[in-house]
């Protein structure tokens, strides 16, 4: 049980959020978290339920609801809601979470970025500054590693110079990316720091820049080294999507994971059309720990299972 | 012996690494939104009791290690080995000087220990937290110099030498930690 200041912090962060958005005329909605089928991501595992004899999924994310509700005409949406995630625990993670999720019309990630810096300096009630650096800037920086040019092999090379104990010939070339970033780039980062513009092989669902198809129109937003947010101008072919999704259950069966039954309606809604747009999906309880000063997600969970 | 994945990590799980027992102290789950999971962690090994960085992949495993913990009765020693025995079973164990490394300036006949076992032979010994021993040999104490600070070495019926205060004398028991050798009071007897 936290203390009364960390749910009094959290009921206050969620009446601000309320706020924020009524003020820009974005709707409040509430997704279903039981789905028919699940999040295909090779690196997210999902959580099945027994439903009325069938099996239904735990909601990894709400981002596919909320898409087919853009395509029906909502209008630029918002929603506070639990997501699941099977495997995630530690002092940043929790296999059931709580974030914030909004898209907005019109909007690429460029102009998405600006409008998380409104949303956090009026969370925190403080002018702050906010860093920015390019995801290929930052391994040059702190690595000396130019990303457009570096094979696997450097890669590998450059995780056993840098992490301790790893048999990095295991590694792919995105595997090496992820533990840099989470172990070495991100340690470098002080206060809020946007990262953007990421490697097209971590596009997921965002678009790949335009006369740069290296890169995807990704960010991140972190506070010192902790994720807190990661945003998209958001992908709107239907056939580049059905394709990753294909692309994702292939990766799953080489993995030995469970492959999931690819999501019809959502990808029936981008066919009729996804208005251009970009979405955003920010760690709540990752936000109160650091309103908190605290470094572990346990102490900001409203009674904790785990 | 089961072999154990990255998501069964936990502190005291003793798994083989390089072919040798280790029990892991530390797990950190690392993983960005969504990329790879890593498992960060601090690993002890048992044989040599250094402590080792490693970073697993998700979903990567290693055997366990055939390892247990019991509490034995510190008996003699011969030159050679340290004799223990299970109170209850009267069986005994013979621990080499590798096995009891430093743990020996803490051996005290009749007083109990935490016997590590891998493959039913003693590899490590480990003392209580806290010890109650008799001091053996010491300057003699300084009258009226109780409220001052200042220490002196004693030297304890184990064989341990550690820093007591001043007023203390021959015969007298301490209680001491045997993690870091401080001397933490003087027990009344």
């Amino acid at each position: 049980m936290p203390a009364l200041p960390v749910l009094k912090q959290r009921a206050l962060v969620y009446k601000k959020i309320r706020a924020f958005f009524d003020e820009i005329s974005t709707l409040e909605v509430d997704t279903p978290l039981l789905g028919i089928t699940t999040n295909t991501d090779v690196h997210i595992q999902s959580i099945a339920a027994r439903v009325c004899s069938s099996t239904l999924y735990l909601q990894t994310s709400p981002e596919f609801a909320m898409k087919r509700l853009l395509v029906s005409g909502s209008g630029s949406i918002y929603q506070i809601s639990h997501a699941f995630r099977d495997e995630e625990k530690g002092l940043l993670h929790h296999p059931e979470f709580s974030l914030l999720e909004w898209y907005s019309l019109g909007f690429d990630y460029q102009a998405l970025m600006s409008q998380v810096e409104d949303l956090i300096s009026r969370l925190f009630e403080q002018e702050l500054s906010f860093h920015k650096i390019s995801y290929f800037e930052s391994f040059h920086r702190y690595l000396k590693l130019d990303l457009q040019l570096a094979s696997q092999t450097e890669c590998q090379d450059c995780v056993t110079q840098h992490i301790p104990g790893i048999d990095s010939s295991l590694l792919s070339w995105d595997d090496c990316l992820d533990l840099l970033m989470s172990q070495i780039v991100s340690r470098e980062f002080k206060g809020f720091t946007f990262l953007y513009d990421y490697p097209e092989s971590q596009a997921s669902l965002a678009r790949i820049k335009v006369g740069e198809p290296h890169l995807a129109e990704r960010f991140e937003l972190f506070y010192n080294d902790i994720e807190l947010a990661n945003g998209f101008s958001e992908l709107t072919d239907a056939k580049q999507q059905r394709l990753r999704f294909l692309q994702d259950n292939c990766k799953r069966q080489q993995a030995g994971l469970q492959t999931y039954p690819i999501d019809e309606d959502f990808l029936k809604a981008l066919e009729q059309g996804l208005p251009e747009c970009a979405g955003v999906a920010l760690g709540l309880d990752r936000l109160i720990m650091v309103m908190q000063q605290v470094n572990s997600i346990h102490d900001v969970m409203t009674l904790d299972t785990f | 012996m089961a072999s154990y994945s990255t998501n069964e990590f936990r502190s005291g799980l003793k798994v083989m690494l390089d072919g040798d027992p280790c029990s892991i102290i530390e797990n950190e789950f690392v993983k960005p939104g969504k990329g790879q999971a890593f498992s960060r962690v601090k690993i002890r090994n048992l044989k040599n009791g250094r402590v080792l960085d490693k970073t697993f992949k998700s979903g990567e495993s290693l055997e366990g290690a055939d390892v247990v913990d019991v509490d034995m009765q510190y008996l003699y020693d011969d030159g050679e080995f340290y004799h223990f025995m299970v109170p209850e079973t009267f069986e005994q164990y013979p621990a080499d000087r590798n096995a009891v490394g430093e743990s020996n300036i803490w051996l005290k006949a009749q007083d109990m220990y935490e016997v590590t076992l891998y493959n039913g032979a003693p590899i490590a010994i480990t003392p209580p937290n806290f010890v109650e021993l008799e001091i053996t040999e010491t300057d003699p104490g300084l009258k009226g110099d109780t409220a001052q600070g200042g220490t002196k070495p004693a030297t304890l019926e184990s064989g341990a030498v550690v820093k007591v205060p001043l007023f203390l004398e021959i015969g007298e028991k301490v209680r001491v930690d045997t993690r870091s050798g401080a001397y933490m009071s003087r027990v009344k007897s």
